[in-house]
């Protein structure tokens, strides 16, 4: 990890460096990409939001559930894990119109990404519930504690543990997805990144900073996670 | 709404089967490409000297920290300030094939370490040569843990190819846009593609499960 923080860190100092050496060029495009990064951040956020609610919910659902719930959980998983992300953003703002259902293109990308993340993160979910030991499960039906309980004091501690380095990985996935978000008229880091590019044909110094920017927030995400891990699984015994 | 069935075969559905046929080969393509791809990284990575190890883990990790649309689009505007231009769909396969180039060397790395160490010290004491070493003792052993990875990065390829419609190649989703910017009709062709995706996913995902199934009772048995 700690050489990672150190190419961040290099990183930064190399933009700073840049900055300074051409600064006539990059005071035109660097604006309007980092106004393009304020949206990538946002959208990153809000979706990062419905993709863990969802993630939970159908996660457990298809654990635990049976009947009708389980068909659903296992029908959204599905769907959304057999098509294309971009298709379903497309499907969100071109065709749910048609449905009279009209959505705001930030709507429609926050749904679009975190949908669609959510049923890979479901499957996430399901594993580490299955991999807390069933001892814990029948210790609370021994202690007659109610299901509801059972599922929020006893369980998802400790599913969600084992859950971190999986969702983390999404997480870098999910702010990697959002470069699609200009496919519903968004504009974000890459979105102003090419359209800077048209205006200024300055390809490598444009797209070399974009990338850093997308690098950098994956290594913080990282770096959030290692952190979120050690807090969570600190109670727990050592697994081996 | 308002779905048009004669609208959906007359003009859509003929569109569709032609992009078809482009995404299909964008997918085999890109697929071949980080299969071998990810052979080289893995050997680079797993190399003696830290001097090349070093820089293609770090290459790996940069190229799965970014995003892979980024990555079409800087190739696409990159290379012809080099003088080299190739067709949008060479370049979205280039592209594609690289990113996933680096996934794969993971998934190669995780087989090879699986194969237990005392197998290469056996086949050292048995003095088999290399080529014999890789053939029967530990390609078979590594594989198994490797086709089910490489067949979900199959469809993960599949479905990354949606990204090309943004550098104009002539797939699913650029002909499902063409369509719904010359009629303004959106509806039956995202649709379509939607479906075409999730059923040719779903028989991807069960074609791999044989194959899964048909290398862990061939090599195992």
């Amino acid at each position: 990890m700690v050489p990672r923080i150190a190419i961040v860190i290099g990183l930064a100092a190399f933009l700073a460096g840049l900055s300074v050496a051409t600064f006539a060029e990059l005071k035109m495009f660097l604006p309007a990409i980092l106004k393009g990064a304020v949206v990538t951040v946002q959208i990153s956020v809000l979706s990062w939001l419905v993709f863990m609610a969802m993630s939970l919910i159908a996660g457990v659902a298809r654990a635990r559930s049976t009947g009708p719930v389980l068909w659903l959980a296992v029908g959204y998983i599905e769907i959304f894990r057999g098509t294309s992300l971009l298709v379903i953003l497309f499907w969100l703002f071109f065709v749910m119109p048609e449905f009279g259902l009209t959505m705001s293109p930030v709507l429609a990308g926050v749904l679009g990404i975190g949908l669609n993340f959510g049923a890979y993160g479901a499957e996430i979910a399901r594993g580490a519930i299955g991999a807390v030991p069933r001892g814990q499960t029948e210790a609370t039906i021994a202690l007659n504690i109610s299901p509801w309980n059972r599922m929020t004091r006893i369980v998802l501690p400790q599913a969600i543990a084992i859950m971190i380095p999986g969702m983390v990985n999404l997480t870098i996935e999910l702010i990697k997805a959002t470069a699609l978000v200009s496919a519903v008229t968004l504009v974000d880091i890459t979105y102003a990144s090419v359209q800077q590019n048209q205006l200024h044909f300055r390809t490598v110094e444009i797209f070399a900073i974009t990338l850093m920017l997308y690098y950098c927030f994956a290594q913080f995400v990282r770096f959030g996670g290692d952190a979120l891990e050690e807090r969570f699984s600190r109670h727990l015994s050592k697994r081996v | 709404m308002d779905w048009r069935w004669d609208f959906t075969f007359d003009v859509v559905l003929p569109k569709m089967w032609e992009a078809a046929g482009v995404t299909v080969w964008a997918t085999v393509a890109s697929f071949v490409l980080a299969l071998i791809g990810g052979l080289i990284l893995m050997l680079l990575k797993t190399h003696r000297s830290p001097w090349i190890s070093r820089p293609a883990t770090e290459f790996i990790e940069f190229i799965r920290a970014t995003p892979l649309l980024v990555q079409i689009f800087f190739l696409f505007f990159l290379l012809p300030d080099f003088g080299i231009t190739l067709p949008p769909l060479t370049t979205g396969i280039l592209a594609i094939g690289i990113y996933n180039s680096a996934l794969c060397a993971e998934v190669y790395r995780a087989g090879f370490q699986a194969v237990p160490k005392g197998q290469w010290e056996a086949c050292i004491a048995l003095n088999l040569s290399t080529y014999r070493t890789f053939r029967d003792v530990i390609i078979p052993q590594s594989l198994p843990p490797i086709v089910p990875a490489l067949g979900n990065y199959l469809v993960a390829i599949f479905k990354e190819t949606p990204l090309l419609s943004f550098v104009a190649v002539a797939e699913i989703m650029q002909i499902s846009k063409l369509i719904g910017a010359e009629y303004y009709r959106f509806t039956e062709a995202v649709t379509i593609a939607g479906i075409f995706f999730l059923v040719m996913s779903l028989i991807a995902a069960f074609l791999i499960r044989l194959v899964e199934n048909y290398v862990k009772r061939s090599i195992l048995h």
